[in-house]
């Protein structure tokens, strides 16, 4: 296999397939943020400022629950802590001539599924192909929020009542497929089901905060499977910037 | 008030989903090698949202019923790989089937 020079067109070219993925998670997105009670510019605004899925979902969801700030912040940052690992394996493999301002913005646009493609190139990762990878997928993210808003904005009310259950089916949806395959994840979603339950449940345990309680379950859950299953390498990923 | 309570949690959602992407990118340049470490971040977020759907997806509808039958079709939809917004189609659109059958059963 030759390996030829990574360009920006080559890389706008392998964002189309993210691009389209991306169209139906932010317009679900848009849609669920909406009928979660933000107005209109907020979806688009944070769709905008952050470029990831789950914590944006995550994000919304809170922000709806009436969290505090500083509960919303904490578990976004525990959920985007993967993205120290993306980033880390990433910075290996940058060509040399990329600049240190250079890093600053490919860094904002490193996702699951960007992070995924470009790890499949052999040669040097440049600027240029790195900013097409981005930028056609950002495209789709923003695009497909903004689609969602408006499409939201037309539901009739007895339909949005239904909507309530959306976005934990989108979790779901996160979830189940890596946790059928992967035998590490099956423990830990299934740890993390029970303590949330337990701490929803039991007299005393339930006066914790919801924030705190989904941080706590989702880091002992994470820290038992590591413990068990230290050496997993998992690909699935697939639906989540 | 609430528009300025919400932009500054998206700024800080902005600013945590940035930070854990641009600090490796722009200090460090060594890998980690703890295998330990390594796990606990790859499985991290999906303890998260495990911990986030159950059991507040249960309280998520009109009724205990309409709540469990969405579920259930959520749970299913995933099993066979449908992306994120079919489940979450499948899901409201089972709750909102469920849910007009309960009124007219007159349990709801």
């Amino acid at each position: 296999m030759t390996v030829q020079r990574l360009t920006f067109a080559k890389g706008a070219k392998h964002g189309l397939p993210i691009l389209l993925g991306y169209l139906s998670v932010s317009f679900a997105f848009g849609m669920l943020a909406v009928e979660n009670g933000m107005p209109l510019w907020a979806p688009v605004l944070i769709s905008l400022s952050n470029f990831t899925g789950t914590g944006q979902f995550v994000g919304a969801n809170l922000w709806a629950q009436g969290a505090a700030l500083t509960e919303i912040g904490f578990t976004i940052l525990i959920i985007n802590l993967r993205y120290l690992l993306m980033s880390l394996s990433l910075s290996q493999r940058l060509s040399d001539k990329v600049t240190m301002w250079q890093r600053l913005l490919i860094a904002f646009g490193d996702t699951d599924e960007i992070f995924g493609v470009s790890m499949q190139q052999r040669a040097p990762l440049t600027f240029g192909y790195m900013m097409g990878l981005i930028l056609v997928s950002y495209a789709g993210w923003v695009g497909g929020t903004v689609a969602g808003v408006f499409a939201s904005a037309a539901l009739p009310a007895s339909v949005s009542s239904a909507l309530g259950i959306a976005i934990f089916a989108m979790f779901i949806a996160i979830v189940v497929p890596p946790a059928k395959e992967v035998r590490p994840v099956t423990m830990v979603v299934l740890a993390a089901v029970g303590l949330s339950c337990l701490f929803r449940w039991v007299p005393g345990l339930n006066r914790l905060s919801g924030g705190w309680v989904i941080i706590i379950c989702g880091v002992a859950a994470a820290a038992v499977g590591a413990l068990r299953y230290p050496a997993c390498s998992m690909t699935e990923g697939d639906g989540d910037a | 008030m609430r528009n300025g309570f919400l932009l500054a949690v998206i700024a800080v959602m902005a600013l945590v989903s940035y930070l854990p992407r641009v600090v490796p990118l722009a200090l460090f340049r060594r890998k980690i090698q703890n295998r330990f470490l390594q796990s606990f971040l790859l499985y991290m977020p999906y303890g998260i949202l495990a911990a986030m759907v159950f059991p507040d997806i249960l309280y998520s509808t009109a009724s205990l019923i309409s709540a469990l039958c969405g579920t259930a079709v959520a749970i299913l939809l995933a099993w066979r790989k449908l992306g994120l917004l079919p489940v979450a189609l499948g899901a409201a659109g089972t709750v909102f089937v469920a849910e007009r059958m309960l009124v007219w059963l007159g349990l709801l």
